[in-house]
């Protein structure tokens, strides 16, 4: 247990350091690839967490394909060009660093910082495992069967929609 | 005699706890195997292209060739390395390790074969000879395969090359879709063997094969019992489509297709750069063929239950899978030619992804009347560490419902 700590300490870091690189990066693929760097810190956070499922879902999903589609729409719309999305004259990044300052004062403020509810047990080992996510989604005792078939449907219409706005001729 | 033979460790040997090492020799076996072999694989493939070709191939370096690999390894590290002028150089030296490491990397959830200990006490149990014996082994093999996209994306953008980028934008395509069905076709067999445990998933091939329920022992984990026949050869086909083009091999090797992009994503790249693109590309087979090994061919079993097979240790087995999955990827290579780039997406889409979806079905089906769902559904990942062997080569026995058996269905047949 003590290496849980150190983990989530240097994948902080790496992510929250990522992060900032993403958003301050003016090279569109590299700003792609430091997003693709905090999805791992945060894939190995869950691990800590022994949320192994969630893991290898974030894997999978957000940095093995969806982050695959934005390097591909980067990549096909050519804007390899750094100075394509150079803006000047903006207060955005002023705006930005003052509301969080003013964000992690409040937070200080607060105390939430330092006041943050620690479980009194420590978690079930199994919560995270695929067998305990898919008996808890599908259970009929529980009332999560019914949202998880709405919010698949709401994403099959998504779509045909998409389809069907992309398409000139259905 | 029936029953594999099984060389029985000790527990402890000079005051060290052997099965904690269990995956450290893993690790060391997997990576010493995969950077040693591969020389010898590209030896074999232009050995076997020659002779299906009916050509001499390699025949000056070292007896029969042997030697060519090692000498173009030598070349190549001896090149200079070259760089365009106008590269995005920090990517573009990061390309070739990221096509590297995922390959690596996915092997450590392959089970080599199973070893047994024997407690002081006398009784013994079974361990699974792999890096990390976890309950996730096939997402995390499969998050590792979405990762190596990466490596051609890359490569094919920092080259600011137009047949590069060519290259890179086919390969992500290709990858992105060909992984759905490799996805479905792994999913038909999840289903029967109820877990993501390669070890698992290898034991529970260890059965009578369907339709024999008594009698027959020589038939146990037979190849007539393995996944590729128990989820009625379809899942296997795909899969073994999709992993080609997963790992850009001939005839789905569009990224490089030489005859239209030079050499595709890895035009820019000479010297070891090249070396990396040429050993990850090999690793990934080792690997994907190792999954296939498992999943469908019943990794460490042999192929009959009977004397002169059962002697032979498990790991010779899977490795002999993993070496004919190799020469079927030659073999292709040798045989068919290369896609049009939208027959190959056609293929992807409008033939192999409704036909995995419409055989998931069918298979959910199928387990679901055959199999009482308390044994599919819910059969947990076996605590090797725990787990005593009462015989040999029995199958795992479905264990009681893990700690939230509370939100678990009733266990009822429909």
């Amino acid at each position: 247990m003590i290496a849980e700590p150190i983990i989530f300490w240097i994948m902080a870091v790496i992510s929250v350091v990522a992060a900032i690189l993403m958003v301050a990066n003016r090279n569109p693929v590299r700003s792609a690839l430091f997003l693709v760097a905090t999805f791992l810190c945060v894939a190995v956070l869950y691990l800590a967490l022994t949320a192994q499922f969630i893991a290898a879902i974030q894997i999978i999903v957000y940095a093995g394909a969806i982050m695959v589609l934005f390097l591909f729409v980067i990549m096909l719309l050519n804007l390899g060009a750094p100075q394509a999305l150079r803006e000047r004259g903006t207060i955005q990044p002023f705006a930005a660093v003052g509301l969080g300052l003013l964000f992690i004062i409040a937070l200080l403020g607060s105390e939430s910082l330092i006041r943050v509810p620690r479980p009194a047990a420590p978690a079930n080992p199994d919560l995270g495992t695929v067998q305990s996510v898919g008996l808890n989604l599908f259970a009929p005792t529980l009332p999560w069967l019914f949202p998880f078939e709405v919010t698949s449907i709401l994403l099959l219409v998504a779509i045909v929609g998409a389809i069907i706005m992309a398409k000139r001729r259905v | 005699m029936l029953g594999q033979v099984a060389i029985i460790f000790p527990e402890y040997w000079a005051g060290i706890h052997l099965p904690s090492l269990v995956p450290y020799v893993a690790l060391l076996g997997i990576i010493v195997f995969i950077l040693a072999i591969v020389p010898g694989l590209i030896w074999i493939e232009r050995v076997v292209i020659a002779l299906m070709q009916d050509r001499s191939g390699p025949n000056r370096v070292g007896p029969r060739g042997l030697l060519q690999t090692i000498a173009d390894g030598v070349k190549l590290f001896f090149k200079e390395d070259f760089r365009p002028r106008s590269v995005d150089i920090r990517i573009y030296y990061l390309a070739p390790v990221i096509s590297m490491i995922p390959a690596l990397a996915g092997g450590a959830v392959l089970p080599l074969q199973r070893l047994t200990f024997e407690r002081p006490d006398g009784t013994t149990y079974q361990m699974p000879l792999m890096v990390g014996n976890v309950n996730i082994g096939l997402l995390y093999i499969l998050a590792m395969s979405s990762l190596a996209v990466y490596g051609v994306v890359l490569a094919g953008w920092s080259s600011n090359n137009k047949y590069s980028l060519l290259g890179g934008l086919r390969g992500s395509a290709q990858l992105i879709s060909y992984e759905l069905s490799m996805g479905l076709s792994l999913l038909c067999v999840i289903v029967m063997a109820g877990s993501l445990n390669l070890d698992s998933i290898v034991a529970t091939q260890n059965v009578l094969p369907p339709g024999i329920h008594s009698g027959f022992e020589w038939l146990r984990g037979s190849i007539f019992s393995w996944y590729w026949l128990r989820s009625l050869f379809v899942p296997v086909s795909i899969f073994t489509i999709a992993m080609i083009a997963e790992t850009n091999r001939a005839p789905f090797d569009l990224p490089e297709a030489e005859s239209e992009l030079i050499a595709g994503f890895h035009t820019e790249f000479s010297s070891m750069k090249f070396a990396m693109f040429f050993m990850g590309e090999y690793a990934a087979m080792l690997t994907i063929s190792g999954l296939n090994a498992a999943m469908f061919w019943g990794g460490w079993l042999p192929p009959l239950n009977i004397v002169p097979f059962t002697w032979i240790p498990g790991w010779i087995w899977f490795v002999g899978k993993v070496m004919f999955g190799i020469f079927f990827y030659v073999w292709l290579r040798a045989t068919l030619p290369r896609l049009r780039y939208d027959a190959l997406m056609a293929l992807g889409w409008k033939r192999m992804l409704p036909l995995a979806l419409v055989w998931l079905f069918v298979m959910a089906v199928v387990t679901l009347y055959f199999q009482p769902i308390n044994a599919t559904a819910a059969r947990p990942v076996p605590p090797v560490q725990a787990q005593a062997a009462p015989a040999p080569r029995a199958a795992s026995a479905p264990a009681p419902l893990p700690t939230l058996s509370a939100a678990a269905p009733p266990a009822t047949k429909p």
